[in-house]
């Protein structure tokens, strides 16, 4: 399987995305600047964390103008996978890729811990290994991860079962007190109608190797190769 | 130029010498340069003598002092950059972009070696928080510091904070950054090659930060300081990212000669230093520096606009370097050349404004200053703990201790700052020292720093020494052998012959203790005028020490690791409440005489403690610092979420035992099994079980 890590200006989880993938998981990949407009080539697109343009208006506002994002829109309109981490998922929301937007954490702080996270969805290209319940142990670290959307919005990432993953506690309660940024309904992680496109606000690439604490990561890695590898 | 010289901070001798040296009254924009170059700030000029007698050299340092940063052989053809240093002032000032530029600052100094900056840890110090200005200044700091650390995508690792009213009107904001590199992409701050070509890269040039080394650094603070917010830079981390990835990518691609970073003095200092470095001479342009705004040669050539680099390229390369340049998106111009002799020639539209030997500008004036005694030490030192009423309730002592803001958990601040990036710390902030995985290898780094100022204020030399031992202590507690130390020493007016007293004293404490413990010093920095209004900040030597740990599996936290395990004590507890937190927090007092440190026995402990690591019999360990054994007992049980019933035999009463803050101590656990061999590993120091049942679950 063919991964590209997308490095925008200011993107910095681009070494760390590539790392996982290609020492840990042991897949090809490659990086793609954010000039390029051809991404025809990889069977899974990694939009990485950071502070692209330093984040210095909106979170993303600015790297969503980057050449590379219309090819990214196209190549997802064609299904093509399509995974937004942190910085990432801001960008995909900023490009309305996904829907919904980033407020600062109620906190007005930034947050870089271990947290947990449901998955509330197994049956997508992301979650296909686990079983729907399972609690994640995967760390956050940003400064403005509180989703929210519109009621209708929300009523329908529910009703299609596009929340993926929800921030809980260690029973797996998404509580008041384990939502780390305030985000509504304790939402982390969200898909498109099509489910190829996923936005989350952990770091699945900082729980991918025992050493640094957990391997819970691995699940969302794992799926999306098992579902490239069942489509053929 | 007489008015002028003044308000610029030189002196009249000072102001003699460089007519003598230019044979003639210097130019205005000349005087400025010097004014920067001859600053304490940048010329050392009042330390440079006592610090020739640190110890530098050992058989893996790459580079000593003298370098952007220094550098050590890590094995595997890998080598570590590492330095200290300070922003006080301007954080003093504006606390936000103060921290912030201070990490900008010292990170350019760690790629500007041709290192990948894989960590910073921040020693901060501030006045007491009942006060709202020290709030301010607390969460000004911690968020100018998250601000952009984080966004660089470098993680801060690690740090201590302490409060203490010495502060209040001066806080202390250093910094320590780390970087990995091959060895073969070591550069340095040099210029050579006659004819080559010098290129300006980064951030366009603007007014902020003019004059911060001579008006700012090198002061004391007074009713006007507010008058100097203009002299703080403002950061712009999104542009230094993308200067550490195109200065990475040049290195790597081989393209440049030298590299420097502007900081202090800008252009002024960038110049001059690379320039005497490599023994040539430059003639730049001035017109050719990209500016944010409308400005003279005077204001072009000291201010201290962040983000800025200085490369010297061969011909033959500048087209390459300037499309990598122009890839990542950052301006790069070239201002200038490099040139035979040794002057520097600076042009404005083709009219000289400034011709002076480069040399003479990075080699500035050396004082020795006099030093005295001073008076209060006797009156503190001469206090005898024994004489105080200790409180019955010693167990509310030891939870007013653990919520007091010194020794209170720290993850309010950490959690603020990504140290998680880039997936080398295996060790996360809390524990005595951060531990970073080196990619590729089975190696880490251990990595701490350390300096408990009440300790040097009652006593210079000890003090410091206690640092240097901490530090290294810290490192081998995470299973580190302590390589190799950077520091920072902040203190007040070196005019003052009591203030360089202190600094004299603690110089020699920090010499004598590197040496002991065979610890070179590879890079450091001073940072004198912390004063307000005439008071003088405790004398607060810094020290960052660098460990490395040979294999992974033998890397150790302060956590109680598991049920049943014997709680031991390595190194002796004494009678020693002085300088102790505990003195300050229930008696209000700073007074007697700081632990003892017997170097000799501090490297006993600290090789004891390595081996038993080293043969698996250790399983955590803790170095017994501030709160005494009671807090590091408290700290390893809450670490590990395990409980401990200690009892101990001691010829101490309980108050001693439990907060005497003596050093060259460590709370290990073992089995049972293992406890006969590390008796005998441990030869003659002592080795004390103080559980009589092993330690259980807490329960929660």
């Amino acid at each position: 399987m063919r991964f590209g890590v997308v490095v925008f200006p200011g993107s910095n989880c681009e070494m760390d995305c590539f790392h996982v993938i290609d020492k840990v998981l042991m897949e090809e990949v490659e990086y793609v600047w954010h000039q390029q407009t051809d991404v025809s080539g990889y069977d899974c697109l990694v939009l990485p964390g950071g502070f692209s343009y330093g984040d210095y208006l909106r979170c993303g506002a600015i790297a969503r103008f980057s050449p590379v994002m219309e090819a990214v829109a196209d190549y997802a309109r064609e299904g093509g996978l399509v995974i937004g981490i942190c910085n990432g998922f801001q960008i995909l929301l900023e490009a309305g890729l996904l829907p919904g937007a980033m407020l600062r954490n109620v906190s007005l702080s930034f947050i870089c811990r271990h947290v947990d996270v449901r998955v509330e969805n197994a049956d997508t290209p992301w979650t296909n290994a686990g079983r729907q319940g399972r609690v994640l142990r995967i760390p956050i670290a940003h400064g403005e991860g509180n989703y929210t959307a519109g009621a209708a919005t929300l009523a329908a990432l529910g009703e299609q079962g596009r929340i993926i993953l929800r921030y809980c506690d260690r029973d797996g309660e998404p509580t008041t007190a384990s939502n780390p940024n305030g985000s509504v309904d304790n939402i982390a992680g969200i898909c498109n109608e099509g489910f190829n496109i996923f936005g989350l606000m952990p770091h699945p690439e900082r729980a991918s190797e025992d050493i640094l604490g957990s391997m819970d990561g691995l699940l969302i890695w794992d799926s999306v190769m098992a579902h490239y590898r069942a489509k053929g | 130029m007489a008015e002028l010289y003044e308000e610029l901070g030189l002196t009249e001798d000072e102001y003699r010498d460089i007519v003598r040296i230019l044979g003639r009254e210097p130019s205005k924009v000349e005087l400025g340069m010097y004014s920067l170059m001859w600053s304490e700030h940048c010329s050392y000029k009042s330390s440079k003598t006592l610090l020739s007698q640190l110890p530098t050299r050992a058989s893996y340092v790459l580079q000593g002092p003298g370098e952007n940063a220094g550098i050590i052989d890590v094995g595997g053809g890998l080598a570590v950059a590492f330095k200290m240093e300070s922003h006080n002032h301007p954080s003093a000032v504006e606390p936000y972009q103060g921290a912030a530029t201070g990490i900008g600052g010292i990170v350019r100094d760690i790629f500007t070696m041709g290192a990948r900056p894989i960590a910073c840890l921040d020693p901060l110090r501030f006045g007491s928080l009942d006060s709202p200005r020290t709030r301010y200044l607390f969460s000004g700091v911690i968020s100018g510091i998250a601000g952009y650390g984080n966004c660089l995508g470098i993680p801060t690792v690690g740090g201590d904070i302490y409060f203490d009213e010495c502060y209040d009107g001066n806080i202390l904001v250093n910094v320590m950054a780390i970087g990995i590199m091959s060895k073969e992409h070591l550069i340095r701050g040099q210029a050579t090659g006659v004819g080559n070509a010098v290129v300006l890269m980064g951030n366009r040039t603007g007014r902020d930060g003019i004059g911060g080394a001579s008006i700012l650094a090198s002061q004391e603070f007074d009713e006007t300081s507010q008058e100097k917010r203009p002299s703080v830079q403002v950061g712009d981390p999104f542009t230094e990212k993308l200067l550490i990835e195109a200065c990475l990518e040049l290195l790597e691609k081989g393209l440049l000669v030298g590299l420097q970073d502007l900081g202090a003095a800008g252009i002024s200092c960038a110049c001059s230093e690379t320039a005497a470095r490599g023994g040539v001479g430059m003639k730049i342009e001035l017109k050719h520096v990209p500016l944010r705004e409308e400005m003279d040669p005077f204001e072009i050539m000291i201010s201290e606009s962040q983000e800025r680099m200085l490369a010297i390229v061969e011909p033959k390369k500048l087209e390459e370097v300037l499309a990598t340049c122009e890839r990542w998106g950052l301006p790069a111009v070239v201002i200038g050349e490099v040139t035979e002799g040794d002057m520097l020639e600076i042009d404005w539209y083709g009219e000289k404004v400034v011709e002076v030997p480069a040399s003479s500008l990075a080699s500035g004036p050396v004082y020795d200053r006099p030093a005295e005694r001073p008076a209060y030490l006797d009156e503190v030192q001469s206090f005898d703990p024994a004489s105080l009423e200790h409180p019955a309730d010693l167990g509310r002592v030891l939870l007013d201790l653990v919520s007091g803001p010194n020794l209170c958990d720290k993850r309010l601040v950490y959690e603020q700052y990504d140290h998680m990036v880039q997936l080398n710390t295996v060790v996360y902030p809390g524990s005595d020292a951060a531990v970073l995985r080196i990619k590729g290898t089975s190696r880490a780094l251990a990595v701490s720093v350390d300096g408990n100022s009440r300790y040097v204020y009652l006593d210079p030399y000890v003090g410091t020494q206690i640092a240097v031992a901490e530090a290294a202590r810290n490192v081998v507690a995470a299973g580190g052998v302590p390589m190799a130390l950077t520091n920072c020493l902040n203190f007040g007016n070196p005019e003052k012959p009591e203030i360089f007293w202190q600094f004299k004293e603690a110089v020699r404490g920090l010499a004598e203790a590197a040496r002991h413990l065979e610890l070179p010093v590879v890079s450091g920095n001073v940072s004198f005028y912390n004063e307000s209004f005439g008071a003088a900040i405790y004398p607060t030597p810094v020290v960052g020490m660098v460990g490395l740990i040979g294999t992974l599996s033998t890397r150790r936290t302060i956590a109680f690791p598991a049920e049943g395990l014997l709680v031991v004590m390595l190194g002796d507890s004494l009678d020693e409440l002085g300088g102790s937190e505990y003195l300050k927090l229930v008696h209000g007092m700073v007074a007697g005489r700081p632990p003892t440190m017997d170097l000799g026995r501090e490297k006993g402990v600290q090789t004891t403690c390595i081996e038993g690591i080293r043969r698996g019999m250790i399983q955590s360990a803790h170095d017994c610092s501030e709160g005494g054994v009671a807090v590091a007992l408290l700290e390893c049980c809450c670490a590990g979420g395990l409980g401990a019933r200690i009892e101990v035999e001691t010829g101490l009463d309980p108050v001693s035992w439990l907060f005497s803050e003596s050093q060259s101590r460590f709370v290990v656990t073992m089995r049972e099994d293992d406890l006969g061999a590390m008796r005998t590993l441990a030869e003659a120091r002592s080795v004390r079980r103080m559980n009589s049942t092993p330690c259980w679950h807490s329960g929660g």
